[in-house]
């Protein structure tokens, strides 16, 4: 078989040393009246070549952004990855190995667990980092129950409706056999209003989770609304893009107590959804509370600096029950293409992106608006992703035809939004060129009968 | 031979004024930044990560990854793990550009050639598990542990019923409890009898009309067959409570026999293990899991439907209790369990369990002349030894053990777990390990039994780093680089 070594006679001599037949004798340690007396149905098995051939035909039946034009944002970004992000991250060394258990042999994956806790901390302005949770949307969960345990207030954890609409539903999920209410705070001309946030935020309150720029890609008033959350004795859950690090204000600066993010965006593929790279840091004071594996500097018994996996205490595998998640593992993986990304970019080269992504997405808006078809829903600043308004409410007709045309146009918001049916998210990366731009607009406005020239 | 500078910290190899990246110049109009953006919105400063050229980069991470132990370097029979070989194929094949690069929210058309693969996937899952409904999303076991009972919860409160319990045997993983805490239940522990398995008698006692759901693994932590599964499923399902099964011991009995047919109501698959996705440092995994039609309408959206040849994704599921994780979760760990599926076939995967119980009774024969098992006759695809004998005979313990082993070239294997066995070491070869390497390494663990005390205490002597200082570690958290180390050094 395709991954097996035993030969004929490894076989014969294991089972003697074993003290069995045959092989089956050693599945009789399963019951019989359960074993199952067939074979799986499951298709046949397929060399590497057919394989190669089957999954090669599968793929082709997707569109990549290989050859479509990608507007298409809304947490999961067309972000370029540099090559040395690849090579260095299919080491097998890095890929094939497991949680650093024994750190005599994984000082590799410790001191990038460390690094990448330092990066994340110089990027968000937070004094500490774990080792990444799953996902942006579980990091946002995480943080919630972080909170609820923080602050000892049980009652309520408060969320604008500009979060992104998947975020709010997995904290729907989880809260809802935990007694602890979500409240949802409408937006404002895609934006959440401080004064809204004021009347719902109680002394029963854990945290006000806010996303900024926000799932429309507006700016928040976040100063604003941190005082509010902290006058009231609530914590700030900042949900950040990483890539606007380079330009904004960091959730430190802006008086976060616990920042997260979906971290896809720093060298990961968007891989149709995963996996992705849950970022979380968060104020000195409550790193006994924060899930998640966490690396720390010490010394070895010769004096040599070196890492391991620390504050265990927090951990299922030692607290069960008591433990501050129930989270295992880590995205190793994902955070060490993270790393690599960061070091790569270094603060001029994620400042040059930030402001690639802005300046592309402004031009963007402008150009689509010379349409009288369409207005930028709403005025506020925002950051590399807008929401456009379609006069002749037929966003879904004008999408369709603009993939026929291999331009991934933009996201409808109808599906989360039923009052912005007449809209779509558009997301700009540095990858768009003026060219893609340009070719994006004209297909969008072309008359609806007309093919457009893409 | 060992480059000086290896774990010389990004940061102290930053100079300012180097950079790896070049961005393109920008190609529309240069707005000055501060007409697009507020002022109270912008950073002053760009953010203060290092400064570093690309080949410093290549060399720093190259040389950090010669510090790790791999499957790809070494044998790593850690238990419970599952620490096979992952295949370079899948690799090779789930980067695809058309796998790869795609967003998951392209619209249904564009992305067909997934969903039927994610589709087909869920159709294998259900056939191996007997179990007919499957949600992907889970992003990891634990987490496919935790939106089962949150399924689960939603399933008794459809009924009108409010059950609170979840039973967990002793030698569960942590996992078990913690996530049962989550997701809003009390974690209530089941006793082992002597050999390991679940006591009947103290699950008799702890079961009532509260318990929701029992949660078993089976083959279970000291890698036995839990012979009494369909009885304790019977008196679960007499009083109305559900069976869960964590499936991080899939490995073994692949083919063999199926959890939907020992009264199993849910499940979950860790495809890092089972199915050979790489483990990447700690991660990415993924945690799909498999129901029965009864709990089927609770599980996550979206919903792959097959409509004729077609796919789409639905969100049309009333009763569903929402999401666990955002988008469709870790596709890509699922593409290369798909990979491996359509490898194996049924009589390849029937095999895989095969050999993987081969290899571990192998071992299994090797190392009862060397350490104690408790648990010695005969075991699945993994066996745990104990060090106990040594322990109080030359005070050396599964950690003196483990550690040099690391001093041959071998990882080692999982130590104090179960907690329900003193001086534990939970040894799993897998069945990509030949019989070879099985061998070199009973060879040395019988080496090492007669070791110096003294030597054994102090292993690894070899290893780049010698044992860490752990108490240092938690007693005074260093958990970032800061500039100021660099001037105490």
């Amino acid at each position: 078989m395709a991954y097996i070594y035993a030969t004929e006679n490894d076989r014969r001599e294991m089972l003697d040393a074993i003290g069995a037949a045959s092989i089956d004798e050693l599945l009789e340690q399963v019951p019989a009246d359960i074993r199952l007396d067939k074979a799986l149905d499951l298709p046949a098995a397929m060399g590497e070549l057919e394989l190669t051939q089957h999954l090669t035909a599968m793929a082709g039946r997707n569109q990549s952004s290989r050859e479509s034009i990608c507007f298409l944002g809304g947490g999961s970004y067309d972000h370029f990855i540099p090559a040395v992000v690849d090579t260095l991250a299919s080491r097998g060394e890095f890929y094939t190995s497991y949680t650093p258990y024994q750190p005599e042999v994984s000082q590799g994956n410790l001191q990038v667990m460390f690094e990448y806790q330092t990066l994340i901390c110089q990027l968000t302005g937070m004094d500490v980092s774990n080792a990444s949770l799953y996902d942006g949307g579980s990091s946002v969960a995480e943080a919630a129950l972080m909170s609820t345990s923080v602050t000892r207030r049980h009652g309520k954890v408060v969320v604008p409706a500009t979060l992104h609409p998947e975020y709010r539903q997995i904290l729907g999920t989880f809260l809802e056999n935990l007694g602890t209410k979500l409240v949802t705070v409408p937006m404002v001309n895609g934006r959440t209003s401080p004064a809204d946030l004021a009347e719902v935020i109680d002394d029963e309150t854990a945290c006000v989770i806010l996303q900024h720029p926000n799932f429309f890609g507006c700016l928040e008033s976040v100063e604003e609304i941190a005082e509010i959350t902290h006058q009231r004795g609530a914590l700030l859950v900042i949900a950040f893009d990483p890539i606007s690090l380079g330009r904004l204000k960091s959730p430190g600066e802006l008086g976060a107590d616990i920042a997260v993010a979906e971290g896809q965006s720093l060298g990961s593929p968007m891989a149709f959804g995963g996996p992705y790279l849950g970022i979380m840091a968060c104020q000195e004071s409550y790193v006994r509370r924060m899930p998640g594996r966490i690396a720390g500097e010490t010394v070895d018994r010769r004096g040599r600096r070196c890492w391991v996996l620390t504050l265990q205490t927090r951990e299922q595998h030692i607290r069960r029950e008591k433990a501050t998640s129930n989270i295992c593992t880590n995205q190793g993986l994902l955070a060490l293409r993270a790393s690599i990304y960061l070091a790569a970019m270094g603060p001029t080269g994620l400042q040059s992106v930030a402001d690639l992504c802005l300046r592309k997405a402004h031009f963007a808006a402008e150009l689509i608006q010379q349409s009288p078809r369409f207005d930028l829903a709403w005025a506020d600043p925002f950051f590399k992703e807008f929401v456009i308004r379609d006069a002749e409410d037929q966003v879904k007709p004008m999408l369709d035809r603009a993939r026929r045309n291999g331009i991934l146009a933009g996201l409808p918001l109808g599906r989360w939004y039923p009052e912005l049916d007449d809209c779509f998210l558009v997301s700009v990366t540095e990858q768009r060129t003026r060219d893609d731009i340009e070719r994006w607009c004209g297909c969008l406005s072309a008359n609806n009968h007309e093919v457009c020239h893409a | 031979m060992r480059n000086a500078e290896t774990t010389v910290s990004l940061f102290e190899l930053s100079r300012v004024g180097r950079q790896a990246a070049r961005l393109p110049a920008v190609d529309v109009p240069d707005v000055p930044i501060e007409d697009l953006l507020p002022e109270n919105a912008r950073s002053e400063t760009a953010p203060p990560l290092p400064e570093l050229s690309e080949p410093q980069i290549v060399r720093h991470f190259t040389n950090l990854s010669t510090l790790n132990m791999s499957v790809d370097t070494h044998f790593y029979p850690l238990g419970s793990c599952t620490m096979k070989y992952n295949s370079k194929r899948n690799e090779r094949l789930a980067s695809l550009p058309g796998l790869l690069h795609v967003h998951p929210y392209q619209p249904d058309e564009t992305i067909q050639g997934l969903l039927e693969l994610l589709y087909e996937l869920q159709e294998m899952l259900a056939e191996i598990s007997g179990l007919p409904a499957v949600c992907l999303q889970p992003a990891a076991g634990a987490q496919g542990e935790l939106t089962a009972l949150i399924v689960a919860t939603a399933y008794f409160h459809a009924r009108g019923e409010d059950r609170t319990k979840v039973l967990v045997p002793d030698s569960a993983h942590g996992t078990n409890p913690a996530s049962a805490r989550v997701a809003g239940l009390d974690s209530v522990t089941v006793r082992g009898n002597s050999t390991g398995a679940v006591d009947i008698d103290d699950l008799e006692n702890k079961l009532d009309d509260q318990v929701a759901v029992f949660m078993i693994t089976n083959p279970n932590t000291l890698g036995l067959f839990e012979r009494q599964v369909t009885e304790i499923a019977r008196r679960v399902h007499d009083r109305g409570g559900l069976i869960y099964l964590d499936g991080a011991n899939m490995n073994a009995i692949l083919g063999i026999t199926r959890p939907g047919d020992f009264g199993a109501d849910m499940m979950h698959f860790n495809p890092h293990k089972t199915f050979s996705g790489p483990h990447g440092g700690g991660g990415p995994g993924a945690g799909p899991i498999c129901v029965s039609r009864d709990l089927q309408p609770y599980l996550p959206m979206p919903v792959i439907m097959k409509d004729d040849d077609s796919y789409r994704l639905s969100h049309d599921a009333p009763d569903s209790i929402g999401r666990v994780r955002s988008f469709f979760g870790n596709v890509g760990v699922l593409v290369r369990a798909y990979a491996y599926l359509r490898t194996h076939g049924p009589d390849g995967l029937r095999e895989v369990s095969e050999m993987a119980l081969l290899n571990a009774n192998y071992l299994l024969s090797q190392v009862k002349h060397i350490l104690k098992v408790p648990q010695g006759e005969r075991c699945m695809h993994e066996f745990v030894a104990s060090a106990v004998d040594v322990r109080k005979q030359r005070g050396v313990s599964a950690m003196d053990i483990s550690k040099r082993l690391l001093d041959f070239g071998y990882h080692a294997p999982t130590v104090y777990f179960p907690l329900t066995v003193p001086e534990a070491m939970m040894i799993e070869p897998t069945e990509t390990e030949s019989k070879e390497t099985l061998d070199a390494f009973a060879k040395v663990l019988f080496q090492i039994i007669d070791e110096d005390a003294e030597l054994l205490h102090d292993a690894p002597h070899t290893t780049w780093i010698s044992r860490p200082d752990e108490v240092q570690a938690a007693r005074k958290p260093v958990l970032r680089w800061r500039p100021t180390d660099a001037t105490d050094s």
